[in-house]
């Protein structure tokens, strides 16, 4: 009755044009973010910063990044643990190399050298397509995961191999290091996050995103109404890869503070955001959010209920997660095949019409 | 954007429960699932049954009862993490990681909420440095002690001459594995030996192109930097290759009964080093199985007393309640606080008599730590597997490492990090 575009007129291009065309979900967003910017840093702690609201950030622009490729323009990607891990690298030998560089700027280099390198890997996807593209991009993530393990020039030379975020500041405020407060490092992951969110959707409705879509669903079509195959596969790579990197980047500057490279960047991670935008709607931003929270925090929350809440011991629940988590993937594929932002797209098809449904 | 919010509500809702009443908090970050489950139980329970004990026995320590909390970690970074982020809040005193990668996350942050880690036997070597790390401690001993008394055994073993001898090391490419290598170079220039190094990635199930390497080369012996199931892994290939299994010698996390038995009669000679004695022959056990077992409070199924990992739990757990009582005699407070433990933690000191009073005589050496030295005695013995009886047994008595290489890397290593992270070293 109240959620319709009815009413709602639309009396210039640019209005028309706007990313949400009803009233109500231009407001909630605006609500949501302006949440996010001036409530939750007064309310945030360390708990919530590090095993909360920052990796969920960062799962989702890397869930973005990947959605821009699989989802948009259907190249599938077994790389992404990799090229977080180009980015967190990257990050590493800026910030040690240039102490005085700050810090957004590394992070915006570091998505730039893993964008190079996912152009290069996704060379092969001019000429393979669908499972074999996927076996591409996995060698991709075993050499990477191997460059850093095996060249001792990306890890300074350290002993044992680790790289540690050093303490960097923007504006006197420590950004990374242990003493960062929750509110900064949050505030940093959450600009990111926010532009890079608002640029993707633009990206995916522009002549870009269009082109992306076509050589998705039929690329030889595409060909023919004149869609350039190297244009659309590279640049979705490209920008992909960026998004990616900037989730490594922050990932190991910010969250985590100290990784190692097997662990850290291994082939779990390529699944885990593979499941993430499969989960969430692939081809879909919002998507890529709610996947990226769906997978993260259902194993917080489960665990938090269960040995915090009714006093269960902590390995049962572990295993218990594993069965828990995996039923629930398996319920929202069979009900819903296109993701948790398709039941969101059919609820807002439903709220149009209600209370008057044909 | 929704759907997180309330899922994050949720959590935190359930995450607010407990509320604080005067007890010892000790979080246990432990891991009873994934590759390295098979080592992870046997520690963990040794760990959480001796704060059960104390509990049972002695009503707590010093009067104060015990609040343990487990947390599942799965040996993974990232849930380590979240593991220390939920329980550090509850006024924990002491993190025992059990795992060089979560330890290395957890220094920078543990020492800025000052909170005590002790990685023992494990984590950053060069923490040793008390001036530099003033929050981590790593006693009985450190790799690098670890490797330079391996070395030892094999100059004994050899009379005293390695020259042109070769030593290969297969390690876990982590961190954790890596940590030696720096220590084995430098006693290679000592003596004169090769080194070859072999990398095993997580979590080490296929080891073959490793193991056919070695075969190739024929090293004199050959060290392991192993963990979970790339220990049975390993002691299986080098059975297959039929390496002289008295040659095959692993560091202290590479030494448990589950590394072997699945081996049977091939693992028969394999040696690893020790940090503590071996079996259940200790008096601490009777309590243990009168006031723990039969009275149905085990963390486990009760049939991993007396195992190797099961013993270095109880060590650690030992070590971590003498600290408490240190801290509670220093303080003059029933009830400390972390940094309390931390001053606990660095005044510790137990000797014979006193291990023989907690029912562990001759278990370990005696251990002093002080302020400038957070690595303890750095001491170990060589312990071999038995395959007829199924047992360990120490071959060796406890001995030093070449304090003169170590002691040397772990002032450059210490004064690295110093430089790195803006420390200034305190005064001792």
């Amino acid at each position: 009755m109240f959620y319709r575009e009815s009413g709602d007129f639309k009396t210039s291009y640019l209005q028309d044009q706007q990313i949400f065309p009803i009233l109500q979900d231009r407001v909630f967003v605006a609500v949501v973010i302006a949440f996010a910017f001036l409530v939750v840093p007064f309310l945030i702690n360390d708990y919530w910063e590090k095993s909360v609201l920052l990796p969920v950030l960062i799962w989702s622009l890397a869930a973005i990044g990947l959605n821009i490729l699989t989802g948009y323009c259907g190249q599938v990607s077994l790389g992404t643990g990799g090229f977080m891990a180009v980015g967190a690298y990257a990050s590493y030998k800026f910030t040690t190399a240039f102490p005085e560089l700050n810090l957004f700027i590394v992070v915006l280099l570091s998505g730039g050298v893993t964008a190079m390198v996912g152009i290069l890997f996704g060379l092969p996807s001019l000429r393979i397509k669908g499972f074999y593209l996927a076996v591409a991009t996995l060698a991709s993530q075993f050499f990477l995961v191997w460059l850093f393990n095996k060249v001792p020039w990306f890890y300074n030379y350290s002993a044992s191999g680790q790289i540690n975020a050093p303490e960097r500041l923007i504006a006197g405020i420590a950004i990374t290091g242990p003493n960062a407060p929750p509110w900064a490092t949050y505030l940093f992951c959450l600009i990111f996050v926010v532009v890079f969110a608002l640029v993707a959707k633009n990206l995916t409705r522009g002549r870009f995103g269009r082109s992306w879509m076509a050589i998705r669903d039929m690329d030889i079509a595409a060909e023919i109404i004149g869609v350039a195959p190297l244009k659309a596969k590279l640049s979705a790579f490209c920008i992909s890869s960026f998004y990616i990197g900037i989730a490594g980047a922050l990932f190991f500057l910010v969250y985590l503070g100290a990784v190692e490279p097997t662990e850290a960047f291994g082939i779990d991670k390529s699944f885990l955001v593979l499941f993430m935008i499969i989960i969430g709607g692939l081809g879909s931003i919002l998507g890529s959010f709610i996947g990226a929270a769906f997978m993260f925090l259902m194993p917080v929350l489960i665990k938090n209920i269960l040995v915090n809440g009714v006093g269960w011991s902590p390995d049962i629940v572990a295993h218990l997660i594993l069965m828990i988590v995996g039923g629930l993937i398996m319920f929202f594929l069979i009900v819903e095949p296109h993701g948790l932002a398709q039941l969101w797209r059919v609820a807002k098809e439903k709220l149009r019409l209600w209370p008057f449904p044909h | 954007m929704k759907f997180t919010k309330l899922l994050a509500s949720l959590a935190l809702s359930m995450s607010v429960v407990g509320v604080a009443y005067s007890d010892l908090v000790i979080p246990s970050l432990d891991y009873r699932t994934g590759p390295y489950a098979p080592n992870g139980i046997h520690f963990a329970d040794g760990y959480a049954d001796y704060f059960t004990l104390l509990n049972e026995r002695d009503g707590g320590i010093g009067g104060v009862p015990i609040r343990f909390l487990p947390c599942e970690t799965a040996y993974n970074t990232e849930k380590g993490v979240e593991c220390y982020e939920s329980t550090k809040g509850e006024g924990s005193l002491v993190y025992q990681p059990l795992s060089t990668g979560i330890t290395y996350q957890l220094i920078p942050k543990a020492t800025a909420d000052g909170i005590p880690i002790h990685s023992m036997g494990y984590g950053r070597t060069s923490a040793a440095n008390g001036r530099v790390f003033s929050h981590v401690f790593n006693y009985p001993g450190t790799y690098w002690d670890a490797a330079s008394i391996i070395v030892k055994h094999i100059l004994d073993q050899e009379g005293g001459d390695l020259n042109g001898k070769t030593i290969a090391l297969v390690y876990h490419n982590s961190a954790y594995g890596k940590e030696p290598i720096r220590t084995l170079e430098k006693l290679s220039e000592k003596h004169g030996y090769t080194l070859t190094l072999i990398a095993v990635d997580h979590p080490g199930q296929e080891q073959k192109s490793q193991w056919l390497q070695i075969r190739r080369e024929r090293p004199d012996y050959v060290m392991m930097w192993g963990w979970g199931v790339m220990n049975q892994v390993a002691i299986q290939e080098a059975s297959n290759i039929r390496f002289p299994m008295e040659n095959f010698i692993g560091v202290w996390w590479s030494a448990s009964e589950n590394d072997v038995i699945p081996i049977g009669q091939g693992a028969h000679g394999y040696k690893a080093i020790a940090m503590h004695g071996v079996g259940d022959d200790y008096p601490i056990y009777d309590d243990m199985r009168k006031y723990v077992l039969d009275a149905g409070k085990a963390a486990g199924d009760g049939s991993n007393l007396g195992k190797i990992l099961y013993n270095r739990g109880l060590y650690a757990a030992m070590l971590a309640s003498e600290a408490i009582r240190t801290a509670q005699a220093l303080s003059g407070v029933a009830d400390i606080s972390s940094e309390q433990m931390r001053d606990g933690m660095e005044a510790l000191s137990i000797d014979e008599a006193r291990l023989a009073e907690l029912g562990l005589p001759d278990f370990g050496p005696p251990i002093q730590v002080t302020c400038e030295n957070h690595g303890g005695p750095g001491l170990g013995a060589i312990q071999q597997w038995d395959a007829n009886t199924q047992s360990w047994s120490l071959i060796t008595d406890f001995t030093g490492a070449d304090r003169e290489v170590v002691d040397a890397l772990i002032a450059e290593d210490s004064a690295a990090f110093a430089a790195e992270n803006n420390i200034t070293p305190r005064d001792c």
